[in-house]
């Protein structure tokens, strides 16, 4: 009996060791599903939880319209004074904006709540999420989840539709298709980038702040049209946080404009590619986070 | 049957800590446990205790695969932990005395729900499994109400019964009993009890509250300095402890102080003596030599108190008695 299960445990031990080594696996489509469940059961939960209390929930979501419209405001007044910025016509930096709101939007309504890990780490309710036979992220992904992160959707995909429409563009297939294409892997991006700001979190407990920066901060910056940034911090978001390749690359392809500072044109294309690499090197950092945690006393 | 396998298991922590009047911060190496050596049979019902920071909880996550060993090596169902904690949490139940697993805002029903369904669990199989922890642990008033309303101790039943809706072969209880009055302590243990008599499950108990060993546990093990320095039977660790019980005999009258061999006497008041004899040792003998040889009235036996030789355990360390000597019983 006990060689028996000696036997099993070897095997296992083999098939983890293997499921390893390829990177994927039947085990590791199944995750996914289950992924996919724990998200949507718990994500489930807390709307109903958010019922639990119906005057902060009326309050947050008019809160949250009203600042969305704010933002929306300032901008409208801003272009109303100066018609072109940065050599980009209003409709261009519509299409910048709003493929911004929009692909940051869905990437903080699917992920935003994983900015909360340092927060669980700290209280130790982490630890309840690790016994739940569901990945960790998902769960995660899922916690506090609120409809009212898709006003900045809302909101980002009606400036898109409007620039859609007022854009001096002719469409070919190409530039066609580039627009759905821009806003999934510019979701992914940034949804990768959320993951690594939370994975961070592991070593640095207190590190939301520099995870907002990058995705919040981010998303503000690609509003706008690269040229009125610096060639450097352009530059930046290519090569480093590859942040450029959600909206400011392809679009330059949709809206047939050349790359600014001399970058290669091929990077116009270059967003599937940036989204993939993305996400591994998410996934890796995540998976390393994990395995440093270390739990607090109880 | 094993179903705990733990050999050679260490965790170490690296601890950032402010140098003495300098900015900068040096490293240190915390060990949390080192050289855990036990197994656990199919069915047991182990009491592990320690005090605090003594790493059970360590442990605890250990096995669980929240935390990975940083030596040695761990299986649970035949499993480790650490590299397949998803499909490890399908077979085991932990119950963390301090933190929930419930909704805090949501009907406990609908916390139940949850579990069922991210647990994949056949609706009939889970509505049995549901209604027995119901009936037994007395919930049935408590499921419409949010969890945020329930009292410590049903918070803490219902938290018992969502860790046993999935009917896990390996039940963790960490402090269940923390906080507790007298009658949801006793309801807890009957439960727990029953549990593992009727389903076979194996229980793993950690605890400060010694009265849960003794009515649950025939086997404890006790960690210090994160290392075992006690596992085997409950009277086991009174021998191993050097424990003494005390027979107190009430003369017809005053006396010199008793001298009869295998027991020392260790206070006189007036008629009533106190004497001290091992803990192994039998009473009877005693009782026969005193009733022999003086005028005996009365008599009682007193069992040396648990905290007791624990605390002695827990100062002298491992060198106080031989490491995990005893047998599994």
């Amino acid at each position: 009996m006990a060689e028996r299960s000696a036997e099993r445990t070897t095997e296992r031990t083999v098939g983890g060791i293997a499921e390893r080594a390829s990177g994927w696996s039947p085990g590791r489509a199944g995750s996914v599903g289950t992924g996919l469940l724990a998200y949507r059961l718990v994500a489930g939960a807390w709307l109903r939880s958010a019922l639990a209390y119906r005057w902060q929930f009326w309050l947050e979501l008019t809160g949250n319209a009203l600042i969305t419209f704010l933002d929306f405001a300032v901008l409208a007044v801003m272009y109303a004074h100066v018609r072109h910025l940065g050599g980009f016509s209003l409709a261009e930096a519509g299409f910048l904006y709003g493929t911004s709101g929009v692909c940051l939007g869905l990437a903080d309504t699917l992920m935003g709540s994983t900015e909360r890990l340092g927060d669980r780490i700290r209280d130790g309710s982490l630890d309840v999420v690790l016994l739940r036979p569901a990945p960790a992220l998902a769960q995660l992904a899922a916690d506090r989840f609120a409809l009212r992160r898709l006003g900045r959707v809302v909101q980002g995909g009606a400036v898109l539709g409007w620039s859609l429409a007022a854009l001096p563009v002719q469409w070919t297939w190409g530039r066609a298709v580039m627009v759905p294409l821009l806003l999934v892997c510019g979701t992914a991006i940034f949804c990768a980038v959320f993951v690594v700001g939370a994975a961070f979190q592991f070593w640095a407990p207190g590190g939301a702040e520099a995870q907002n920066a990058l995705t919040y901060g981010g998303g503000t910056l690609l509003q706008f049209p690269p040229t009125v940034f610096g060639r450097e911090l352009v530059r930046g978001v290519v090569y480093g946080v590859p942040l450029a390749f959600v909206n400011w690359l392809p679009a330059m392809y949709v809206l047939g404009r050349p790359l600014p500072f001399g970058l290669p044109p091929v990077l116009r294309f270059g967003a599937p590619v940036a989204a993939v690499v993305c996400a591994a090197v998410a996934g890796a950092a995540w998976r390393a986070g994990l395995r440093s945690y270390r739990s607090t006393g109880s | 049957m094993t179903v705990i396998e733990v050999s050679g298991v260490a965790k170490t922590f690296s601890v950032r800590r402010r140098a003495e009047g300098r900015l900068r911060r040096e490293r240190v190496e915390v060990r949390a446990v080192s050289g855990l050596d036990f197994t656990v049979g199919k069915g047991e019902m182990v009491g592990y205790i320690g005090p605090n920071g003594a790493g059970k909880s360590t442990t605890v996550k250990m096995l669980t695969g929240i935390l990975a060993p940083s030596a040695g090596r761990l299986r649970v169902a035949g499993v480790d932990p650490a590299r397949e904690r998803v499909a490890l949490a399908r077979r085991v139940g932990v119950v963390f005395g301090q933190r929930t697993t419930l909704w805090w805002d949501l009907p406990l029903r609908d916390s139940y729900a949850l579990v069922r369904r991210m647990y994949r669990l056949p609706a009939d199989r889970f509505r049995a499994t549901l209604e027995r922890c119901t009936e037994l642990l007395e919930l049935g008033p408590l499921l419409d109400v949010p969890v945020r309303q329930l009292s410590l101790g049903q918070r803490m039943r219902a938290d018992i019964a969502a860790a046993l809706l999935h009917e896990p072969e390996v039940l963790y209880l960490d402090e269940p009993t923390i906080g507790l009055d007298v009658l949801s302590r006793n309801r807890v243990r009957s439960f727990l009890r029953e549990q593992n008599a009727e389903h076979g499950t194996t229980v793993l108990l950690t605890t400060h509250d010694l009265t849960d060993i003794e009515q649950l546990c025939h086997r404890v093990m006790v960690i210090d300095h994160g290392s075992l320095v006690y596992d085997g039977s409950l009277d086991g660790l009174h021998t191993a402890g050097g424990s003494e019980r005390t027979l107190v005999v009430d003369l017809a009258e005053e006396r010199e102080p008793i001298a009869i061999p295998g027991a020392r006497t260790v206070r006189v008041e007036g008629p009533r003596q106190w004497l001290a004899f091992p803990a192994g040792a039998t009473a009877a003998p005693l009782v026969a030599a005193v009733a022999e040889r003086y005028p005996l009235v009365d008599l009682s036996v007193r069992e040396p108190a648990i905290e007791d030789v624990i605390a002695r355990l827990y100062a002298g360390g491992p060198s106080a008695l031989t490491p995990a000597a005893a047998d599994p019983v």
